[in-house]
């Protein structure tokens, strides 16, 4: 299958690894891919912080961009969900219905168009996996504790069915990590001590390795748990996007 | 007002301990509406109330004149009040034109909402709040921290503290019994005695012209059935059609507030006791300005659960005072901006758009959107909190355009590698401020390597 790659714009400068994972992973089930997708940011961070006219701006280039491909596959639920739900608003052409129905967040891309509910491969480890809400609440990409459904969806499925793989149970299986883009840095305090809860949730049932679809709540999540301030046991936690952790799965 | 909720927020969590409890405390009830909701029809009653109070919005008018046509055959006095002065003054000219000087009230948000209570208090009447959680912030001179749990923020050892100071229990006393044994001889003291009773209400009933009061105390029924007048405040925004439809409500309610099957008491009053009178105060206080605005019209449908201010990670972290508003939570932060923008511009920028509030509010309100619709009009309106306007308008500029965001990508990843950390972790960036490292940047970018690779222009 021929697919675009579409990198989000703080992956593509702070989280490489997680786009060539993509794109190795993707070339390794079969898939040609192309990364001629230049638009560097489909405008969810303006859009999110209310500032709707630069955000039309960044999304209309990120449709012009997707309008030459078929399926664009991006390694983040949280701007799969804004092309998704918020282009087709934000784009005044009808691009923005295109890259709308085109583009897919990688699990749902591999589990969805591929049709690979499972992938061959091995990672045993103890493992949490951190779906972010725009992903789980907004894709509808997994059970939500708040509708009574059990954790699932498409990278739950891709994570069990590697061998050697432990889920670990959490207490609470989706809250927020308290990234939430603007929110980050407008409520600073805020964001931290979610994030410390969620280390905390994760180290308390002795994961290794913490697991996401979203690079942006790894960042977060990430940065939380270098900090001087928060317990030792999370500082040993390793935090794999999902490619990463596939393509390591799947050599 | 509008220095605003980050500030609040992180006075809040200074005390992490604290912080930790409040978090749990509230994740607790959260965990009591999952059991209390998990029924084979709960998205279909949530359906159905969402269709029931979209059609008492889209029929408000004319449900709320056959309210008061049959309120007023059964003897009810029906008043209509165009804001919270208006309504604050009708009460008072009731309570004053009997000589009323001692009030007992349950639980109302909207008299929070129109401030009456410091309004009558500043005309000699005391008003005292009858539920036993608003008695104990009105004992400590505070605003209620939660919708449905106005002292959740209290500890039982703080409230035997305070309970001996204005009722004499024992200096230690920290047992709930003990504490509500003492709560109760004080409050049947002045339910027993009140010159005058106000109550909210859950519901208006068009069909029956009756209004209906659920609490778990059963002090709006003491307080309503002692007193010679009972006043009931209401927002026009609680009518509904038929008896039908205030059973879907009254099922979804508790469930959803406490985690409860049904209030302990939920009373269905249609005319006032013999010799007594009973009047209703219908508040709009900018409910019809809201009405007519589509994009925030669903705000009206909010049956004052409490669910989403439960499930919601930045209200438990942060407690209701932080939201500087008489509601607090995700629901609050959608009101608050339509009745002052410019004060409560912070609040619907409190969020993290998670989206559990819009899949536990059981009159399926998308809170999300409308946060993020309000966030549009603060924006347009140049009332943006401080830091946004400059971070992401620039963002914008650099973003949209290829050459611009890989230049400025390099020096950024420049300055993270090489410049020393304390310059770029001072008090001034909030990425690092309270605790989170910058990200290690990488020497290349993804499209540097694959221009590298030859897999790119």
């Amino acid at each position: 299958m021929r697919v675009a790659l579409a990198v989000p714009c703080y992956v593509d400068q702070l989280r490489p690894e997680a786009a060539r994972a993509t794109l190795v992973l993707l070339e390794r089930l079969g898939c040609k891919v192309s990364l001629a997708f230049d638009a560097p940011c489909c405008g969810q961070p303006m859009n999110n912080a209310g500032a709707v006219a630069d955000a039309r701006a960044a999304a209309t280039n990120w449709a012009a961009s997707a309008g030459v491909f078929d399926v664009v596959v991006m390694p983040s639920g949280s701007c799969t969900h804004h092309v998704r739900h918020h282009l087709p608003g934000l784009v005044d052409n009808d691009r923005g219905n295109h890259a709308a129905q085109v583009t897919f967040e990688l699990c749902e891309f591999i589990t969805g168009p591929l049709g690979m509910a499972h992938l061959p491969g091995r990672f045993p480890h103890r493992v949490a996996m951190h779906l972010g809400c725009h992903a789980q609440r907004g894709l509808r990409l997994g059970g939500s504790s708040e509708l009574h459904q059990p954790v699932s969806g498409p990278m739950h499925s891709l994570l069990c069915g590697l061998e050697g793989l432990t889920l670990v149970p959490l207490d609470r299986v989706d809250e927020c990590c308290g990234f939430g883009g603007s929110f980050a840095v407008g409520e600073p305090e805020l964001s931290v001590a979610m994030g410390r809860s969620r280390l905390a949730d994760y180290t308390s049932h002795q994961a290794e390795v913490l697991v996401s679809s979203d690079p942006s709540c790894l960042l977060h999540l990430e940065g939380v748990a270098r900090s001087p301030l928060v317990l030792s046991a999370a500082k040993d936690l390793r935090t794999m996007h999902i490619a990463e952790l596939l393509e390591e799965a799947t050599r | 007002m509008s220095a605003g909720h980050p500030e609040a927020a992180a006075a809040f969590l200074n005390d992490s301990e604290r912080a930790a409890w409040h978090d749990q405390a509230l994740w607790f009830v959260r965990q009591r509406r999952d059991r209390a909701t998990d029924l084979p029809e709960w998205e279909a009653l949530r359906d159905r109330a969402a269709e029931l109070k979209a059609y008492a919005m889209a029929n408000l008018a004319g449900l709320l004149e056959a309210f008061e046509t049959r309120a007023t055959a059964s003897g009810v006095t029906v008043h209509w009040a165009r804001d919270a002065k208006e309504h604050n003054r009708i009460v008072f000219d009731l309570l004053r034109q009997r000589s009323a000087t001692r009030v007992a009230k349950s639980k109302s948000m909207l008299t929070e909402e129109c401030q009456l209570n410091p309004y009558l208090a500043a005309r000699g009447i005391e008003v005292v709040d009858t539920d036993l959680g608003e008695r104990i912030v009105q004992l400590a001179g505070e605003a209620p921290s939660h919708i449905v749990l106005p002292a959740i923020h209290w500890k039982k050892e703080e409230v035997g503290t305070l309970f001996h100071t204005h009722f004499g229990t024992p200096a230690d006393e920290s047992s709930p019994d003990a504490l509500a044994a003492a709560a109760r001889e004080h409050l049947r003291e002045v339910l027993l005695h009140a010159d005058a009773a106000i109550t909210g209400a859950n519901a208006m009933v068009a069909g029956t012209g009756g209004v209906v009061i659920c609490t778990n105390e059963g002090n709006a029924d003491l307080g309503m059935h002692s007193a010679p007048i009972h006043i009931v405040s209401v927002g026009i925004e609680k009518i509904v059609a038929t008896l039908d439809d205030l059973g879907v409500l009254l099922r979804v309610l508790a469930r959803s507030a406490t985690g409860q099957p049904i209030t302990a008491y939920t009373t269905h009053i249609t005319a006032p006791r013999p010799g007594a009178e009973m009047h209703v105060v219908l508040v709009d206080n900018g409910r019809s300005a809201r009405l007519a605005d589509p994009e925030f019209r669903s705000a009206l449908h909010c049956i004052r659960c409490g669910a989403c201010l439960n499930t919601c990670p930045v209200y438990r972290r942060s407690g209701g005072h932080s939201y500087q508003y008489s509601i607090a939570g995700p629901i609050g932060a959608i009101l608050a901006p339509a009745v002052d923008l410019d004060a409560h511009r912070a609040l619907p920028f409190a969020s993290t758009l998670c989206g559990s509030c819009k899949d536990v509010c059981p009159v399926r309100i998308d809170i999300p959107v409308q946060l993020l619709a309000w966030r549009g009009r603060i924006a347009s309106a140049n009332a943006l909190p401080k830091g946004y306007a400059a971070i992401f308008a620039r963002l914008g500029g650099i973003v949209a355009d290829r050459t611009r965001f890989e230049s400025a990508g390099r020096w950024a990843r420049r300055a993270l590698r090489f410049l020393p950390p304390a310059l770029l972790a001072g008090r001034w960036n909030p990425w690092t401020r309270a605790g989170r490292e910058l990200p290690l940047a990488p020497a290349q970018s993804f499209r540097e390597w694959a221009r590298r690779e030859g897999r790119v222009e």
